[in-house]
């Protein structure tokens, strides 16, 4: 059962620290995750057993998040808004599986599944989610606004298109030190309308800076969808005029996802410039948690969870290929589930920031 | 053990619901995603979805329960491997597993904070704006009749009958922002305009605010009336630059010969739990700016009146609205066309002691003071601003030459702030009747945190108009 396993964390005990006492261990597939050589080829959409074990365990660690995420806010431990990643894992888990070390990531305020893509804390991202002092951003910041220099996570933000110049101002920043990394920028189909994305673009290509731009297509901003809001939905061709390539990806596919990524990310490393993902993905909740969702049937959700589910289909290839057995697969939903209700444990009983804090972290 | 579903909340501001129908029969299997529950608050249905995997064992809470408690056992779920004889023994000290609420009508995406005003999880807001305040002895609108029926109204309601009446009026009055046509408006405020009058004049714009505030402004400059919503004042950040330079300047750059008559209205200010990028004050920004009319009611009847004065206004208008404040009912004089004018202060509340002035959700605070310092013997009186450019300085000058003191309220910054902005008329017109420093209340001088506790903290609270009254009348 699922809440038994859960300990609480020690009192006082910062989210950093217990980061050691809950190690994953799928570190090393993550490796595995990396090394193009161990995926078999056919058109680069085959896993080896241990990256589909990875993506596996890493995209149902998001899944479970999220929906105690949900469980929280309908208790009331989490407020303001707070934006599911739930039906979008394939996107970050097949990304973070192309990118070295150091390469830095930044998102908008879906921003849950990146951080724990990103190998941060669940506890520590749970606790700034219910305003805890363990939190990342010691509870300031909240479901929207979290950061992490050590896992170059820059963000959390919460203003619609803001993160593209930003992260084209990372890309900028590698190429300025020469570290060959490469900055990752995750935007939404309806971010991809605003000005400064394109502003972006072309200085992006103008100075051919190290970024992958990568468009969550989830088929709505808001209640609006693509349709109803882009002149041209190919969203994978919105860097034409400044000769960027782009591709449109299945952004439910993890290995689909992962090949992609190999190709924009070498291209960028390879000092070629900027080069565009269009991932198309679905997310199965509302926009946030009271948005009632009538502007698209039951039907066209269930389709999706259905036939098209990330997880369901690594999982499924995994007992096809023989790589696992259903009782493997519930171990490791049992040990994801654990880690998410240690994480909530955690973030239910850390106690509020201190009121000083209010004032501090103002200016350095 | 069998597993606990527990009652969810919509909303941090819901406390109990009716359990309207159960989709999910004893012995059904659920995994994970299921629609096991439908749910009703006044505000939305909701679907309730299961957490974790297993079987209902036991339904405890029947289809059609009223007033079933955020948080009450409403079912249990046997895990794997469990059979009914677990009900039996695990009656005692069921797991809690809340089940995930999945709204589903009526509640508008953005609006965690939205209307029926209860504080947020833990004690954000209690006192302040959360609440409705008494009602205020407002003096009567002059233009009023005697007899005059009044209905009670919700703010968002409110501004949506201006709207309506100005199209109805004025067909080349239309409106456009995100969400504003097929969504009914991210906060509802658009409600039933699309179907009324189609989407050549209730439009859905991507998300673009600069462009649209330019195209809204070029449409103005050619003779349409615009009313452009942003969906939070915050997002009028990245359009900032059309609404000053192009909206604000083009009559004088011309001469005269080109003005642009426009409405750029949307919420402003902290809403509840939105954190720093999603809840400031820009009252102050805008009023800063010559060319602009700054306007933020308090009251539905205000922010009707005003908003059918500022849709027929020949110039740019930001009429600042409040998150807050939308779901709050008040007295709304029904006329055929009911004008409120642009540029004068109202006292909501007569005193001799002290002068409070407020505006929009400020307006809470001041008169929930006011009250406080009653019981004390001390009279505020509190003034309702309503417009904050251009300024009904007469009005507080004259009640500050009555009462020899004044408290300014708002939830913005204290620097360079509307508070400043009075206190420096007040001191160049009255300074020989101040009798004690003028006190502003505002917000605190930080970016708004997260975390329930700060929040609270940052936002100003009667407790504190109440010290600062006591302040400047040498009580304490
Ligand atoms: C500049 C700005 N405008 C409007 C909003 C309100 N808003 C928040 S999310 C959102 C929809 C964004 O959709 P999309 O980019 O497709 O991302 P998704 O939510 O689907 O992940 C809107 C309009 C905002 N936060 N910032
Ligand atoms: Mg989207």
């Amino acid at each position: 059962m699922a809440a038994s396993a859960a300990k609480a964390a020690p009192k006082g005990e910062t989210a950093r620290a217990t980061k050691t006492a809950t190690p994953k261990p799928q570190r090393a597939s993550k490796t595995a995750g990396r090394d193009k050589a161990s995926a078999a080829t056919s058109g680069g959409l085959s896993f080896s057993k241990e990256q589909e074990l990875h993506a596996h365990r890493e995209m149902l660690l998001i899944r479970r998040f999220e929906e105690k995420a949900g469980q929280l806010y309908g208790m009331g431990l989490i407020g303001g808004f707070c934006h599911l990643y739930i039906g979008q894992e394939a996107v970050v888990i097949g990304m973070q599986m192309a990118v070295e070390p150091g390469d830095q990531v930044i998102t908008g305020y879906r921003d849950h599944g990146h951080m724990l893509a990103c190998e941060m804390d669940p506890k520590g991202v749970m606790a700034e989610l219910t305003g805890r002092r363990g939190g990342y951003s010691k509870g300031k910041g909240g479901s929207m606004h979290m950061f992490s220099v050590e896992k170059q996570f820059y963000g959390g933000h919460g203003i619609v298109g803001a993160q593209v110049s930003l992260g084209t101002g990372l890309a900028f920043a590698n190429k300025y030190k020469k570290n060959g990394k490469v900055s990752l920028v995750y935007f939404g189909d309806g971010a991809s309308n605003q000005g400064q994305v394109y502003e972006s673009f072309n200085m992006a290509k103008l100075w051919k800076l190290p970024v992958v731009y990568v468009i969550e297509n989830n088929k709505y901003g808001m209640g609006t969808s693509v349709e109803r809001a882009s002149s041209n939905t190919n969203l994978s061709q919105r860097g034409a005029s400044f000769d960027i390539p782009g591709e449109q990806v299945d952004g439910m596919d993890v290995r689909a996802v992962k090949a992609a990524g190999d190709r924009a990310i070498a291209h960028a490393r390879g000092g070629e410039g900027p080069y565009i993902l269009e991932m198309v993905t679905y997310r199965y909740r509302g926009h946030s948690m009271s948005d009632p969702a009538k502007y698209r049937s039951k039907d066209e959700v269930q389709k999706m969870r259905e036939t098209h589910d990330p997880i369901e289909q690594v999982r499924a290839r995994l007992i096809k290929d023989g790589h696992a057995s259903e009782d493997e697969l519930k171990a490791v939903d049992k040990e994801v589930r654990d880690i998410v209700n240690a994480a909530a444990e955690f973030a239910t009983n850390d106690a509020e920031p201190d009121p000083s804090e209010l004032w501090t972290d103002i200016l350095r | 053990m069998p597993i606990e579903v527990l009652m969810p909340a919509l909303s941090p501001t819901m406390e109990a619901g009716k359990l309207a129908k159960w989709l999910k029969k004893e012995g059904d299997a659920v995994k994970s995603g299921d629609v096991i529950a439908e749910i009703e608050t006044d505000k939305a249905t909701m679907e309730v979805e299961a957490v974790d995997e297993g079987v209902l064992g036991k339904i405890l809470i029947e289809d059609g329960s009223e007033d079933v408690k955020v948080n009450t056992p409403i079912a249990l779920i046997l895990a794997d491997g469990e059979d009914e004889s677990a009900l039996e023994k695990g009656g005692a000290a069921p797991e809690k597993a809340e089940a995930q609420p999945a709204p589903k009508d009526e509640t508008p995406a953005e609006t965690e904070a939205k209307s029926d005003g209860k504080p947020a999880s833990g004690p954000a807001k209690v006192e302040s704006a959360a609440a409705n305040p008494p009602a205020p002895e407002a003096l009567p609108e002059p233009d009023v009749p005697e007899g005059t029926e009044m209905v009670m109204t919700t703010v968002r309601d409110a501004l949506r009958d201006a709207m309506q009446e100005e199209m109805r009026r004025d067909d080349r009055v239309f409106l456009m922002g995100e969400e504003v046509a097929e969504y009914q408006g991210a906060y509802k405020v658009s409600q039933g305009l699309l179907d009324e009058f189609g989407k050549e004049r209730v439009i859905d714009t991507p998300i673009t605010e600069h462009g649209f505030a330019g195209v809204g402004v070029g449409a103005a400059l050619a003779g349409l009336k615009p009313i452009v919503e942003f969906m939070t004042f915050n997002f009028a950040m990245q359009a900032i630059d059309q609404i000053i330079n192009s909206a604000a300047k083009t009559l004088y750059m011309s001469g005269g010969q080109m003005g642009c008559s426009i409405v750029f209205r949307g919420a402003n200010g902290a809403a509840a739990r939105v954190a720093a990028q999603h809840s400031q004050d820009y009252a102050a920004w805008y009023s800063n700016v010559p060319g602009l009319t700054v306007i933020a009611p308090y009251t539905a009847a205000d922010a009707k009146g005003l908003l059918k004065a500022a849709i027929r206004d020949e110039n740019t208008v930001i009429f600042l609205e409040n998150e807050i404040l939308y779901g709050q009912q008040f007295p709304v004089p029904k006329l055929d066309d009911y004008v409120v004018p642009i540029g004068k202060a109202k006292i909501a509340r007569p005193g001799k002691d002290v002068t409070i002035v407020a505006w929009s959700i400020g307006m809470t605070y001041a008169l929930k003071a006011a009250e406080e310092l009653a019981k004390d013997g001390i009279e505020a009186e509190v003034i309702d601003l309503r417009t904050i450019r251009p300024m009904d300085t007469d009005t507080i000058i004259e009640s500050v030459k009555k009462t020899g003191r004044i408290v300014t309220v708002e939830e913005g910054w204290a620097q360079s702030g509307v508070g400043a902005e009075i206190s420096a008329r007040v001191t160049e017109r009255a300074f020989d009747w101040l009798d004690a420093p003028v006190i502003r209340v505002s917000g605190k001088d930080v970016p708004m945190p997260y975390a329930a506790n700060l929040e609270k903290l940052a936002l100003p609270s009667v407790a504190e108009v109440v010290e600062a009254a006591k302040a400047v009348c040498y009580r304490d």
